[in-house]
C-alpha cells in the first residue's frame, strides 16, 4: 500500500512537491559527507525522512532543547519513493516513516535495522493493541507513530441519506459523475474485496476477476482517480463523494461543515505509519533517542494537535482535548473499527497483478 | 580565418573531452543500465537479474499496453495538430510585426517558461474546475442573460449547469496544447522569419491570391521549420506525465503514468524499462521520419 500525495493541507501540496524535490537534492549531496562514521560518540545531528505536515510545530526544536541533537527533516510523498531511495542504498537517513505493509517489505528486503527496545523506554506509552501487529511481530523494526483508516468523505447536502456502504462508489450509478476513487491499485482492490464480503488479504483469483468487471462497469460514473487529494476535490465541489483517509477529511471538516466522513458498514482498510531506522543509518544512537522522544506523552500530544491523525500513543491521547479524543472521524466507533483490517504485504507479484488490473480498468 | 579541426587537435580535445565525458557518464551509461534492465527480471525485492529475456517486451506488446500506446500517440497527434493550427498564424503574425512589437511578442511566447510546469498546471486546474474561473464567468453571464430575458417578458433560462472542463480527455488535450504551443511557435517563427519576402511579392505580383501564396510558397519554404516544430511538440507530448495525471479523468491514462507506476508502486523495474524503451524506439522513429522529410524538402535559403 502506499499513500500518494501529501498528508494535510492540500493547498500547500504544490509547494511541498517542489520543496521536497529541492530538499531531497541538497540533502543527498550533503549527506555523502555527513555519513562518515564517527568514532565513539555520534555527532549531534540526525536526518529524519518524513511525510509532509506530519510533525508537531515545535517538536523538532523541543527535541533539540532536550537532547542537543539537530534534526534535519526532509520529506517524501509516497512509500514507493521511500522504498526506491533506500533500495539504491541509504543516502544517510537515520529515521524514516514507512507504512505498515512497507515495514514488512523493507524488513524482508533487509532495508531496516532491528530496534533496541531497551533504548526506547517510552514504548510503555503505546496502546497495547498496537504492540504486536502482524506486519511487524513483536515490533522488531518499527514503532507506531499514527494510524489511519480509509472511508468515504462526502458532501452532506448532496447525499440521499448517509452513504454507509462502498456500494455508492464501487457498484452504483446513484452519484454518477460525482465520485472520485483513490488511484492506488492495491487499496482499490482491497476495498472492493471488502465490499464483496471478503478480507482485504488473500483475494482469490476469481474474485480479482469479479472486482475488475465491477470496476469497469462502474468507471463511466467515476469523475476522477485522485492521488490522495480527495479532500481537495470534495472541498472544491468537483465531486461529492471520495475515498479518503480519516485524518485528511478531518482537516477539511474544520473549514467546511457540509462535509462528512464514514467508515462503510462492510469495514475498511487500516494503515499505520511507523518510525523505523534504515540499515546503514549513520547515527543509530540518536535515532533511538529521537524515536523515544516522539513516543513521549507530551511530545506525542503536541504532534497530534497539529496533524489530527489518530495516535496509537495512549499516554499522549490522554493529554488531548475532548474534541480530538471524542471526534468520531478521527476515532471511528468501535463497532466500525472491529470490521477493519491491516493490508498484509503479499509479495511483489501480487502488487504487480493489482497494478495490471487497475491499468486494465482505466484503459477499458 | 577558420581552421580545420585536425590542425588544432589540442584545442579541439580540450573543448570536446568534457562534453563527451558528460554525455557518457550522465546520459549514455545510465540509459544503458535502464536498457539492460529491460532484458532482466526481478530477483527478490531489491535486485534485478539481467537474464537476456524478452519477456518484458512480449508483455509490452500485449493488447492492453499497445492500446495505451495508441491512445498516447493519438493524444500527442491531436496536440501537435492543434499546436500547428494555432501556432502557424501566430508565428506568421509575429514575422510581419514591426521590430519593436516583435521582441515583445516573442517575450510573451517565452514567458510561460519562466514558471514551473507544476504551478502552471495547478493554475489551469483553478481555471477549469467546476467552481473555477471559466464556470464562474459563465454562471455570471447566465444569470445576467436570464435576468434580461425575464425583464423582456420572456421565460428565464433554466437552472445553471456548470461545464465539465476538468478531469476528462478534453482537459488533457487542452493542457498539452497550452504547455507545448511555445515549442511549436518558436521554430515556426525561426523558419518564417528567414523567408525571402521577394518570393511573396513575386507570387502576389504574378497573380496568386493570398491563400494560394501561403499554401504554395510560404508553407513549402517553411517545411523544415514545420517539421522540427512538429517533432519537438510531438515527442514531449507523447511522453507527458504531469498533465494527463493532474488534468485527466478516469479515461485519460497515458503511457508515462504506466511507466511511473511500474518503477514505483508495482516495483517492476524491468517491465518499466521495457515500456520506456518502447517509447524511445517510437521517438527514434519520429526523428527518422523528420530526417527523411528534411532531406526531401528544398533547402530553405
Amino acid at each position: 500500500m502506499s499513500k500518494t500525495g501529501n498528508r494535510g493541507a492540500s493547498r500547500r501540496s504544490l509547494l511541498t512537491t517542489m520543496g521536497a524535490a529541492a530538499i531531497g537534492l541538497t540533502f543527498t549531496s550533503a549527506c555523502s559527507q555527513a555519513a562518515k562514521p564517527a568514532g565513539g560518540a555520534e555527532e549531534a545531528k540526525l536526518n529524519f525522512y518524513n511525510w509532509d505536515t506530519y510533525i508537531g510545530e515545535t517538536t523538532l526544536a523541543d527535541f533539540k532543547k532536550a537532547s542537543g541533537v539537530d534534526v534535519n527533516m526532509s520529506l517524501f510523498a509516497t512509500n514507493d519513493e521511500l522504498f526506491a531511495k533506500l533500495k539504491a542504498g541509504n543516502p544517510g537517513y537515520d529515521v524514516v516513516v514507512p507504512s505498515n505493509e512497507f515495514v514488512t517489505r523493507m524488513g524482508q528486503a533487509g532495508l531496516l535495522m532491528p530496534l533496541d527496545h531497551a533504548k526506547i523506554p517510552n514504548m510503555k506509552n503505546i496502546d497495547p493493541a498496537f504492540l504486536d501487529p502482524d506486519y511487524d511481530k513483536g515490533r522488531k523494526f518499527s514503532m507506531p507513530y499514527t494510524w489511519l483508516v480509509l472511508g468515504l468523505g462526502y458532501r452532506k447536502s448532496k447525499m440521499q441519506g448517509v452513504p454507509d456502504s462502498w456500494k455508492w462508489v464501487f457498484d452504483s450509478p446513484q452519484y454518477k459523475g460525482r465520485i472520485a476513487l483513490l488511484s492506488e491499485s492495491a487499496d482499490l482492490m482491497r476495498l472492493s474485496a471488502k465490499y464483496l464480503g471478503h478480507s482485504v488479504n488473500d483475494i482469490p483469483p476469481e474474485m480479482v476477476k469479479q472486482i475488475e468487471a465491477m470496476l469497469i462497469r462502474q468507471k463511466p460514473y467515476v469523475k476522477a482517480f485522485h492521488e490522495d487529494d480527495g479532500q481537495t476535490l470534495l472541498q472544491n465541489k468537483d465531486v461529492d463523494i471520495v475515498i479518503e483517509y480519516n485524518g485528511d477529511i478531518a482537516q477539511v471538516m474544520k473549514e467546511d461543515d457540509d462535509i462528512g466522513f464514514i467508515v462503510p458498514k462492510e469495514g475498511s482498510l487500516l494503515n499505520s505509519d511507523t518510525l523505523c531506522i534504515p540499515t546503514g543509518a549513520p547515527r543509530p544512537d540518536n535515532a533511538h533517542k529521537f524515536i523515544n522522544y516522539l513516543l513521549d506523552a507530551q511530545a506525542g500530544a503536541e504532534i497530534s494537535k497539529t496533524i489530527l491523525y489518530p495516535t496509537p500513543n495512549a499516554a499522549a491521547k490522554a493529554l488531548m482535548p475532548d474534541d480530538y479524543r471524542n471526534n468520531p472521524v478521527i476515532f471511528p466507533p468501535a463497532d466500525q473499527m472491529a470490521k477493519c483490517e491491516y493490508g498484509a504485504f503479499e509479495g511483489a507479484e501480487r502488487a504487480q497483478l493489482y497494478e495490471e488490473v487497475i491499468t486494465r480498468v482505466r484503459a477499458a | 580565418m577558420e581552421q580545420h579541426w585536425t590542425r588544432a587537435k589540442g584545442a579541439f580535445a580540450a573543448v570536446f573531452t568534457p562534453t563527451v565525458f558528460w554525455l557518457f557518464a550522465f546520459f549514455l551509461i545510465p540509459l544503458g543500465i535502464v536498457w539492460a534492465y529491460s532484458f532482466g527480471q526481478n530477483d527478490g525485492l531489491v535486485d534485478i537479474a539481467i537474464t537476456g529475456t524478452f519477456k518484458n517486451y512480449a508483455r509490452v506488446l500485449e493488447p492492453l499496453y499497445l492500446l495505451i500506446f495508441v491512445k498516447s500517440l493519438w493524444f500527442a497527434f491531436l496536440t501537435t495538430a492543434l499546436c500547428l493550427l494555432i501556432g502557424f498564424p501566430v508565428a506568421l503574425a509575429i514575422t510581419f510585426a514591426s521590430e519593436k512589437t516583435k521582441s515583445w511578442l516573442l517575450l510573451l511566447i517565452m514567458l510561460p517558461f519562466w514558471t514551473n510546469l507544476l504551478i502552471r498546471t495547478y493554475a489551469l486546474m483553478a481555471v477549469l474546475r467546476t467552481e473555477g474561473y471559466v464556470n464562474w464567468g459563465y454562471h455570471w453571464l447566465w444569470d445576467r442573460a436570464s435576468g434580461l430575458m425575464q425583464a423582456a417578458g420572456m421565460q428565464p433560462l433554466g437552472v445553471f449547469t456548470p461545464l465539465e472542463l476538468l478531469h476528462n480527455n478534453f482537459a488533457v488535450v487542452f493542457g498539452l496544447v497550452y504547455v507545448n504551443l511555445p515549442f511549436m511557435v518558436l521554430p515556426l517563427y525561426a523558419a518564417l522569419d528567414r523567408l525571402d519576402r521577394s518570393y511573396l511579392e513575386a507570387s502576389l505580383d504574378l497573380g496568386a491570391g493570398h491563400l494560394r501564396t501561403l499554401m504554395r510558397v510560404v508553407v513549402p519554404l517553411a517545411l523544415p521549420g514545420i517539421a522540427s516544430g512538429i517533432l519537438i511538440t510531438f515527442i514531449p507530448a507523447l511522453g507527458s506525465y504531469l498533465t494527463p495525471d493532474m488534468l485527466g479523468g478516469p479515461d485519460s491514462q497515458m503511457i508515462a503514468s504506466i511507466i511511473e507506476r511500474q518503477f514505483k508502486r508495482a516495483n517492476d523495474w524491468p517491465f518499466g524499462a521495457a515500456l520506456s524503451f518502447m517509447l524511445m524506439y517510437l521517438t527514434f522513429a519520429a526523428i527518422a521520419i523528420q530526417a527523411v522529410l528534411n532531406r526531401r524538402a528544398p533547402e530553405s535559403r
